[in-house]
């Protein structure tokens, strides 16, 4: 498993966000997180990124233990993150932004080879190259945080509502990006509202409510699932 | 009102308050690059600068150089000088990050609400000039003549010294220096980072303690290098040097918009250009109240700075 959480609990003050989640993601998958407004499905990202301390229990990733382990750090071992409301800088040139991904690198020729990746995959990018990060719209920023999270060419890749406040249109693109990346070998795990999407797209798929798992299973058969339907598709 | 003054001395006023200025645009870099990245005012900023007012001051003692010594030749002119701003920027950037892994490291660890950094920048300021005064018991210090202002040449009616000119073209090309180290290379682009979104900064792997270390040291140093040119224009340091000089520096990261790189440049040679048209205008003792009236107003109509925008924004 490239990540496995072991009943991990997280508090806000003295609100509980996760009640002893336990999940796992297997290399090369794509796993979807799906959930209400609230239910922790980004407490659950910020708790493997490294942004939130967990309280119990433990994360690891790759073999190795990393829930003490500091963001900055766990970037290097290569998990990165989209996160949610993308947070770009907004003051860097969509390029700048792009590099910042880069960060922990060193090797410029191969930074070069993935920026030239980030703008094949979404041109539009390469059209606002030297625009500000504060001027995109928001599906431009949404691809702006998604390209930037790939710059680290991380093993796990978290995106969080990747599809918020997209035109229809553009969800598809990006889901279809998404699927064209896991299949150049970045294992995703995914947050999302659009519940339809992400459990048609993923390999298998977790449910999340008040802080607890409550469902788990493979993308088509959660789709397929009565309660799930009724609760998240939209259809009765 | 003199306003024949003004005009009669124009071009000296100019000239005096450039230098001026560029001493408080040096030290206001301090405040700025600070507020950028953790939006906390240090005001121990001050003491920064006063050790190093003193630090070169005592380097040159062991030299046997006190206020009464001769001015040395050229070579030693050079020699001094640049062992003065070594030193001086050493302990300007000891005590700057000092101040930072003493007071406030351990606050931000346990998450204290920001009127405790407030409270914690004003002591750690107090404490350090307190503990000067009590070792120098509170006399003023002199400084040996390093250079002694000569006139270099005279544009129309106004003389520019030697001192002045080092002083502008010295400040020019540090912030110059400054601002290519934030734009252009990684390090800066971590400060921009974490100054424009910290939690976005720590996923893109970069480490936030290294880079508020960073800025405290980076505004120390350029802190060292104010105190050095304070020193060789005002001629003495006291314990509460950096606390007098220090309220124009911060008033000047104000009047520019805090956390602009930029604007505590053009902050501070405004302030230092108006406060000595003030001068001119109304005679030397209302400087201070009158660049004060002056800042007020400029913030009314601007009240994030005259280019108010923050320190990550500042693009080349």
């Amino acid at each position: 498993m490239l990540l496995e959480i072991d009943n991990v609990t997280l508090a806000y003050g003295r609100i509980q966000a996760l009640h002893g989640i336990s999940l796992t993601v297997g290399e090369g998958e794509v796993v979807a997180l799906i959930g209400a407004n609230g239910a922790g499905k980004s407490t659950t990202m910020r708790a493997i990124s490294g942004l939130r301390p967990v309280s119990q229990g433990t994360i690891k990733f790759d073999g190795q233990d990393i829930t003490k382990l500091r963001a900055d750090l766990r970037v290097i071992r290569g998990v990165s993150q989209s996160p949610e409301g993308r947070g770009i800088f907004p003051g860097m040139t969509v390029r700048e932004n792009l590099e910042m991904g880069a960060y922990t690198r060193r090797n410029r020729t191969e930074i070069n080879e993935d920026l030239q990746r980030a703008f094949t995959l979404f041109p539009r990018l390469k059209e606002r190259e030297k625009q500000t990060g504060g001027t995109l719209s928001g599906g431009e920023q949404q691809m702006l945080a998604v390209g930037r999270a790939l710059m680290s060419r991380p093993k796990l890749l978290l995106l969080d509502e990747p599809s918020m406040g997209l035109a229809p249109m553009l969800i598809q693109q990006i889901f279809d990006i998404i699927v064209e990346i896991n299949q150049q070998g970045t294992t995703v795990l995914l947050v999302e509202q659009n519940a339809q999407q992400a459990l048609s797209r993923a390999h298998r798929a977790y449910v999340l409510e008040t802080g607890r798992i409550v469902k788990e299973g493979t993308g088509r058969e959660l789709l397929n699932d009565p309660a799930v339907k009724d609760a998240y598709l939209g259809v009765a | 009102m003199d306003f024949s003054g003004l005009i009669d001395n124009f071009g000296p006023l100019t000239v005096t308050g450039l230098a001026q200025g560029a001493i408080i645009a040096l030290f206001a870099l301090g405040y700025t690059l600070v507020y950028g990245v953790l939006r906390l005012i240090n005001f121990a900023h001050s003491e920064v600068f006063l050790m190093g007012t003193y630090a070169c001051l005592i380097v040159w003692g062991f030299f046997g150089l006190d206020q009464n010594s001769a001015a040395p030749s050229v070579g030693g002119m050079l020699l001094y000088l640049v062992i003065g701003l070594v030193v001086a920027i050493i302990a300007s950037g000891v005590t700057a990050l000092a101040v930072e892994v003493v007071a406030y490291r351990p606050l931000r660890r346990r998450n204290a609400p920001p009127l405790a950094f407030l409270i914690t920048a004003i002591g750690a300021s107090l404490f350090i000039s307190e503990l000067t005064g009590v070792l120098t018991h509170r006399n003023q210090r002199g400084v040996p003549p390093i250079i002694q202002a000569k006139p270099l040449f005279t544009i129309g009616d106004t003389t520019v010294t030697n001192l002045q000119l080092l002083i502008i073209v010295l400040a020019l090309v540090m912030m110059f220096v400054l601002d290519r180290f934030i734009n252009g290379s990684r390090l800066g682009r971590g400060i921009r980072a974490v100054s424009q979104n910290p939690d976005s900064a720590a996923l893109m792997g970069v480490n936030k303690s290294r880079v508020i270390a960073l800025v405290f040291l980076l505004g120390g140093l350029m802190a060292g290098i104010a105190a050095v040119m304070y020193d060789l224009k005002i001629g003495v340091t006291r314990y509460d040097a950096g606390f007098l000089l220090g309220i124009d520096a911060f008033a000047a990261a104000v009047l520019g918009g805090i956390g602009n790189l930029r604007g505590a440049l053009l902050g501070g040679l405004l302030l230092g250009v108006l406060q000595n048209y003030a001068a001119g205008l109304f005679g030397s003792q209302w400087l201070h109240a009158a660049s004060f009236v002056l800042l007020v107003v400029i913030l009314l109509f601007r009240p994030t700075g005259l280019l108010g925008e923050s320190l990550g924004r500042a693009r080349a």
